[in-house]
């Protein structure tokens, strides 16, 4: 009979989410056991980083999300490159591949996404990938040859992150997208033209309005990629076939369990799940969206490490709310910079569209009721930090909405009762200023 | 922690912060030298002149810093000790995340990494501070929040 190791705090899943909630645990509870489980065998690392790693080599030392020692400095304990292969909710045991079981008091999951592989003729064939991990990254990097031609299945971002990296290796790429356009989710339609004339300068090929059908390969079962087949019968060479349709949450654990899910683990604003003592963030939860304002899977990292936090410190018992997140963006593909957030493509014509297009920068908000529901800014990106929190903390930016797609942008935009709230000074600094006095008379020429 | 607040009435938007925050972080120590004959580093603060209204703007080291926790890399941290948010160039992809989310837009964006206030760490009073013209810019304890 397998030991049981017991832990105060189980943490499955190693990424932004599992860090986040290791943190926030540290830092009101110094001492109960935490342990995190994930079925990579690597520490923490940035996952973002992967197309630096296949577009350069980026070593994983250098894409450590935290420190070599993080884990030993805060005493956890980690089983790193172990599958936890089934939980007994009720009796809060994981019981790990190896046969190891952990008891537990509190549970996060935080598994994490896994990509979308559609059922497809050929799939098995050598030569194609994903591109979610530091795996996937270093498999196709192996696979790459001087000659290699690749297809991306998928214009999203996964899609355009491994074409970039796959460019910079000088492998040819072909970009196969079912809908009109590239990066359709999270840009607006000139945004998105934007982005295909970066790429198609670097020489990628973008083939919107298509599908992949089929992958041929040679020998034909089972051998390597020779080609994809689209829907209307066109044949594109290539040895290489990265599969970028996007991720779903790894709800694999909790499949016929009390946890309920939707798309994903649904979690109140403590990221508590249905079940008592579970909790879950990151890209396997679906947790409050404050633009949708009901509960969405949002599958980026800035939300995955904040809803990591906010259950670390529910799990460790200082209560927090998440205040919510939303689909948010940063590009920089080929070194054009686009920052997104919100409703970039309005489902309705209740939104209003401001926008100012200047140089080679493009602001543009779209306002509903006065407040600000989605955002794009290009080019000259620094100020969006302004606009993404008035966003944010609901601010009615009625009055003054189009001063926040002016080119001078900045705090003094905004009325000055909200500028003045943001950087006045503490009320017990008095607040003097050195007296101007009246110039003595001074006599000139003499 | 103490952190640089701005006492508005008394700026005169000379952007002379801007000045000594570039010389600060200039590697010479010649104020000549740093403007003429070498490009000085980009200011890490922002000097907005709307008149009557000016105002500088740096990095507020944020007690829950959005930036630290929207970072893609582990770039930004907050120390624990000092309260200083600072950045470790050597980590910076530059996706420019943090610039999306702070609030106060006090990230930049310096070829393919960011810049951002480091609130002069070693030195007694920040440059900016230190060589204002009018103690429009003070550096003060923050408020029991």
């Amino acid at each position: 009979m397998a030991k049981t190791a017991r832990t105060k705090y189980l943490i499955i899943g190693n990424s932004a989410g599992g860090v986040g909630a290791a943190e926030a645990i540290r830092a009101v509870d110094k001492a109960g056991t935490v342990t995190i489980v994930s079925d990579e065998p690597y520490p923490a690392y940035s996952r973002p980083l992967i197309s630096e790693h296949l577009a350069e080599g980026c070593s994983l030392e250098r894409m450590l999300f935290r420190p070599a020692d993080f884990c030993e400095r805060h005493g956890i304990k980690t089983l790193l490159g172990q599958k936890v292969a089934s939980l007994s909710l009720d009796e809060h045991i994981a019981r790990v591949e190896t046969g190891q079981e952990i008891g537990w008091e509190k549970l996060l999951l935080a598994t994490g996404g896994k990509p979308i592989v559609p059922r497809m003729e050929g799939l098995e064939s050598k030569g194609v990938f994903t591109f979610t991990t530091l795996a996937d990254a270093k498999a196709i990097a192996q696979a790459i040859t001087p000659s290699s031609r690749a297809v991306v299945i998928g214009g999203g971002l996964i899609g355009v992150s491994v074409t970039e990296a796959l460019v910079k290796r000088g492998v040819g790429v072909t970009i196969v997208e079912m809908k009109d356009r590239i990066l359709n989710t999270i840009l607006d339609e000139e945004a998105s033209a934007l982005a295909a004339e970066a790429l198609s300068e670097h020489g990628v090929e973008i083939i919107t309005g298509h599908t992949v059908s089929k992958v041929n390969s040679r020998p034909a079962k089972g051998g390597s990629v020779s080609s994809v087949t689209l829907e209307n019968g066109r044949k594109l060479p290539c040895n290489l076939v990265v599969v970028a349709i996007g991720v779903v949450p790894r709800l694999d654990l909790v499949a016929g369990s009390d946890v309920r899910t939707n798309r994903g683990v649904i979690v109140d604003r403590h990221m508590a799940t249905s079940c008592r003592d579970v909790y879950a963030c990151g890209d396997v939860a679906e947790a409050y969206d404050f633009i949708a304002g009901e509960n969405r899977v949002t599958p980026v990292w800035p939300n995955a490490y904040l809803g990591g936090r906010v259950a670390g410190f529910n799990m460790a018992g200082a209560p927090a709310e998440y205040q919510g997140g939303t689909a948010m963006n940063s590009l920089k593909y080929f070194g054009l910079a686009i920052v997104s957030a919100g409703v970039t493509n309005p489902p309705d014509g209740s939104y209003e569209v401001v926008s100012n297009i200047y140089g080679s920068s493009c602001r543009k908000i779209w306002v509903k009721d006065g407040f600000i529901r989605g955002m794009l800014y290009s080019g000259e990106i620094e100020p969006a930090g302004i606009v993404f929190s008035l966003m944010r903390d609901m601010v009615n930016v009625d009055s003054f909405k189009e001063r926040l797609v002016a080119a001078d942008l900045g705090l003094s935009s905004l009325p000055e009762a909200l500028w003045r709230s943001r950087l006045s000074l503490p009320p017990s600094v008095p607040v003097t200023t050195i007296p101007v006095e009246e110039p003595e008379e001074v006599l000139v020429g003499e | 922690m103490k952190r640089v607040y701005v006492n508005e009435p008394a700026c005169i938007g000379c952007r002379l912060c801007e000045v000594h925050c570039q010389f600060a972080h200039s590697s010479s120590k010649d104020l000549v030298k740093a403007f003429k004959k070498a490009a000085p580093p980009l200011p890490r603060l922002r000097v907005e002149v709307k008149k009557p209204v000016s105002f500088s703007v740096r990095c507020q080291h944020c007690d829950e810093p959005a930036c630290v926790y929207a970072c893609l890399t582990g770039a930004l941290t907050k120390d624990e000790k000092t309260g200083v948010v600072s950045v470790d160039t050597e980590k910076c992809m530059g996706c420019w995340t943090c610039i999306l989310v702070c609030p106060y837009a006090a990230i930049t964006r310096d070829g393919d990494k960011i810049s951002k206030c480091d609130l002069c760490t070693g030195k007694p009073l920040p440059s900016c501070v230190a060589n204002c013209p009018n103690e429009a810019l003070v550096y003060a304890e923050t408020r029991e929040s």
